[in-house]
């Protein structure tokens, strides 16, 4: 008998995930619950400058003044603010001289992760900067990144020792005003990575961020914040996992990408929060703010393949500030049992000459909702902007949903714009075809969702293709050999 | 608190109304009463309402109802047609049809019993819809046209509504519904003659039946200075076919919202726009295709030239309900910017939950191709006329698909006198 899609569905839904567990590491927790005294004891423990607290002060302010947005396509209990823990950091969070220093228990979970920094320094040469909860843990190859001057570090970290760097670019990409989860964020960032690439420098080797929500009850805000200087050129990843729980923890991050005149950033993400289970009981609420500003000649690209979280509501989004600045979006988004995927992108088009490329690949299986949600917006000085936009889905079992909600604004007439979706499920005909050459319908599903997402894969760096290969293959288990 | 505090536009905007004259049932007036009561105007926040603001409208203090001047309307557009003048919303049987054939049923709604009339409100829903409640409970008239069972209707009816005078609200209701295996072609006229500040607001339900073939075509041409919603709620039966075709040529503000249910299995839907903006006019297209049933195929088309500092709206949705499987749905929604003014907003959209379908959309933005042009032009062709070509050709395919020839001619008219535009 051959293998059929409803097996495969059940196959899928019987999925467990693999990055489950929890590490036993003692933590340093701030009580439950979010006031100004729980930002006054973040910032304190972290030693922060005035201005930092002042500018977290402000942040929540304003997020008390905001509701939560509602237009999203997806449906989820509203969590509780006050319910949550908002400062947990590995209880020896003290600075590492070296690898040597670091915990076993914390280096064993890096391990199962498959980051193991050891091999990855050796093999890969890859710069890693790991965050578990809320505190960065470990930043590998510092020291070499050091001589060409590229700053690589946690954001606290940043703020002691590059306070102006940190101070000039943070919240000039996403404002503290600009949604409720930035102002969240805003208000209660515990770390996350920094980035600095100076002027003509090619960063030698890919930088890496790893987060991971560790701890019960607590909530991940972090902040990236990367900037690459005139004429330079930097690729950086960002993975996260979490362990299985029932309870649903929220993730709200906030990642500002600034590349100046003739810069490039390659920005990629491989998303595997944890999903809940198969009735749809816990997993990561993903309520992420990712936007890059485009100077002149500058190109922005964002890939992300993402496979976890029970809610996610994320738009990595460029603006095309400079003339001749380009933007591009690759996605995977891959949604199974009760998950509820609602992501996209948005091309702002202000410089003259300005590109843009989306490319959106959803597949939804199980009783998931997966939407694509999308703005091209063409401003009156953007002559000759050009966009091409590609959102194709595909539908696994009749109990899931794909939608697509691309928003088109053009107010220049020498502007193109071009978009395109399609929904579908696997073409019979192309399984038959595979059959024929003896190829079993299992391999067929893997061959032909391996195919459809390609575009997408083959714009990750190798370590990550590599990844983001494997994770596909566990999130569609049984289908994918 | 600060709504109550702050004046309600839109009871402002209905006090100058008059009540409608029509023996509705109480409910359906109860509800729409509700409605306006607790509601206003919308605002650009409301998703549906993003791209489109109707201050304008609001801002119309309306003229009391006034004698209609009952002269011939110069807008014919088949003179063999079944042919039912409106003006302002008012019936004119003197310019209207006498003799109807056997088998249909069409009377102005003034002269409806109560069961006829209690067809209406049916599949329009007043909740949350203000300019459907307001249509409801301020309606003027509007036509009642039932076609019986297994009639194969050879004569088109033509509905001309003309619009006349100042600060005139004309709200507009019709009422269409094909039997069983019959066919039929309606034309809807919207006119405007010296008027100014006008607003018509017309709501139609159509109830296409089973095996029944209906094509709808529906020409806007109401002056600049003159503001028009529509409001088009369609149910299709199983095995029917349904074709609306519709061309806003003109008017400050237009608003079309056009939602068919396809609740049969086997159904075809089609779905044809052209609007031609210049000026400052605001033409704004929401169309939804809800399927409900399997084994269905919609396929939708609109096209836009817009020019000098106009805007244009598409928001085209297609749902695709659970178990509506074997569903072939196509959207498409190309535009011209001729101006660096022009302004397009398009937001095509799918909702699909189920999953042995077809379903794409497409849409696109761009300006007319200027090889194209010196192509033309190295050939002899004047610049003025190479263009004009071009937007002939983007709009031809659109405007192939309309396949009654009377229309066609009409409409070919209305782009020579207005865009100069010779094909």
């Amino acid at each position: 008998m051959g293998y059929t899609e409803n097996e495969l569905a059940k196959d899928l839904e019987n999925q467990e995930y693999k990055f489950g567990f929890v590490t036993d590491i003692e933590s340093d927790k701030a009580p439950i619950g979010l006031d100004e005294s729980i930002i006054r004891f973040i910032s304190n423990k972290k030693e922060e400058p005035e201005w930092l607290l002042e500018y977290r002060l402000k942040a929540f302010e304003i997020w008390k003044s905001m509701t939560e947005p509602s237009w999203a396509q997806v449906k989820y209990v509203q969590p509780d603010f006050q319910a949550i823990t908002y400062y947990s950091a590995p209880k020896q969070s003290k600075k590492y001289e070296s690898w040597d220093d670091v915990d076993p228990e914390m280096k064993a979970t890096m391990a199962k992760l498959g980051i193991s920094m050891e091999e990855q320094k050796r093999l890969t040469g890859v710069a890693v900067d790991f965050v578990m909860d809320s505190v960065s843990v470990a930043t590998s190859f510092k020291s070499k990144l050091k001589e060409l001057g590229i700053i690589f570090c946690s954001f606290s970290e940043a703020v002691q020792e590059f306070p102006e760097l940190v101070r000039k670019h943070m919240g000039t990409v996403v404002p503290m005003t600009d949604n409720f989860y930035a102002a969240l964020n805003a208000a209660v960032f515990t770390d996350g990575s920094f980035c600095y690439i100076p002027k003509g420098v090619r960063c030698p080797m890919e930088l890496s961020t790893y987060f991971r929500i560790n701890e019960g009850g607590t909530g991940q805000f972090e902040r990236t914040l990367v900037v690459a200087d005139e004429g330079s050129y930097v690729s950086y990843l960002e993975g996260c996992t979490a362990p299985q729980r029932d309870e649903n923890q929220l993730h709200a991050a906030v990642v500002e990408l600034i590349a100046l005149e003739d810069a490039e950033i390659k920005y990629s993400t491989v998303q595997n929060w944890y999903p809940g289970d198969k009735e749809g009981k816990g997993g990561i609420y993903n309520f992420v703010t990712k936007r890059g500003i485009c100077e002149r000649n500058a190109k922005i690209s964002w890939t992300q393949v993402e496979t976890g979280s029970a809610v996610t509501w994320k738009y990595p989004s460029c603006i095309l500030k400079g003339d001749n600045s380009i933007g591009e979006f690759y996605s995977v988004a891959v949604t199974n049992n009760f998950q509820q995927a609602d992501t996209g992108t948005k091309m702002i088009h202000l410089g003259k000459n300005t590109k843009s490329t989306i490319i959106s690949k959803g597949i939804s299986a199980g009783k998931s909702q997966n939407s694509y949600r999308g703005l091209v917006q063409i401003h009156k000085g953007a002559e000759n902007a050009r966009n091409f936009s590609q959102c194709d889905s595909l539908l696994m079992g009749d109990t899931c949903g794909a939608h697509t909600f691309p928003y088109i604004e053009c107010k220049n007439s020498s502007a193109k714009i071009e978009h395109e979706a399609t929904t579908s499920k696997i073409g019979e005909d192309q399984i038959f075809y595979c059959l024929q050459r003896g190829i079993s319908e299992e391999k067929a599903i893997s061959l032909i969702v391996n195919g459809y997402c390609k575009e997408v894969l083959n714009q990750l760096p190798m370590e990550f293709a590599v990844e983001a290969q494997k994770l596909l293959a566990i999130s569609l288990e049984g289908s994918v050999g | 608190m600060n709504e109550i505090l702050q004046e309600n536009k839109l009871t402002a905007f209905i006090n100058n109304l008059s009540p409608t004259s029509l023996n509705f049932s109480n409910e359906l007036l109860q509800s729409a009463t509700i409605s306006l009561l607790t509601n206003d105007f919308p605002t650009t926040r409301k998703e549906a309402w993003k791209y489109t603001r109707v201050g304008r409208i609001a801002a119309i203090k309306a003229a009391p109802k006034s004698a209609i001047s009952s002269s011939p309307t110069p807008f014919t557009i088949d003179s063999n047609a079944l042919t039912f003048v409106f003006e302002n919303g008012e019936f004119i049987p003197s310019l209207s049809s006498a003799i109807i054939p056997k088998g249909i049923s069409i009377k102005s709604l003034s002269f409806c019993d109560a069961e006829e009339l209690s067809q209406i409100g049916k599949l329009a829903k007043v909740d949350g819809e203000i300019f459907t409640a307001m249509n409801v409970a301020y309606a003027n008239d509007g036509l009642f046209i039932k076609i019986a069972d297994h009639i194969i209707l050879e004569q088109s009816i033509q509905i001309t509504h003309i619009l006349r005078g100042k600060n005139n609200v004309s709200n507009f209701r019709n009422y269409i519904h094909a039997g069983k295996f019959s066919k039929a072609h309606i034309i809807q006229g919207y006119f405007s003659q010296n008027a100014t500040h006008c607003f018509s607001n017309v709501v139609t339900e159509i109830v296409t039946g089973e095996n029944a073939f209906l094509t709808i075509d529906k020409i806007q041409y109401e002056e600049m200075g003159n503001f028009h919603v529509a409001t088009e709620e369609v149910q299709q039966d199983k095995n029917s076919t349904f074709t609306i075709n519709t061309l806003t040529l003109d008017g400050t503000l237009v608003r079309n919202n056009l939602t068919i249910g396809v609740t049969g299995v086997n159904c075809t839907t089609n779905l044809n726009g052209v609007y031609l903006l210049k000026e400052n006019q605001h033409v704004d297209n929401h169309t939804i295709v809800d399927h409900c049933a399997p084994n269905c195929e919609s396929h939708e088309l609109y096209k836009g030239v817009i020019d000098d500092s106009a805007t244009a709206v598409f928001n085209g949705k297609v749902f695709v309900r659970k178990d509506s499987q074997k569903i072939n749905a196509f959207q498409s929604n190309a535009n011209v910017l001729l101006s660096d003014s022009a302004t397009m907003n398009s937001k095509p959209e799918l909702e699909i939950y189920a999953d042995d379908v077809k379903c794409s959309h497409g849409s696109t933005t761009g300006q007319l191709d200027d090889e194209a042009i010196f192509y033309l032009r190295a050939r002899g062709i004047s610049e003025k006329s190479a263009r004009h070509l071009m937007v002939s050709a983007f709009i031809g395919d659109v405007l192939g698909k309309i396949e009654n020839e009377k229309v066609l001619e009409f409409t070919h008219s209305i782009l020579k006198d207005r865009f100069g535009w010779e094909f």
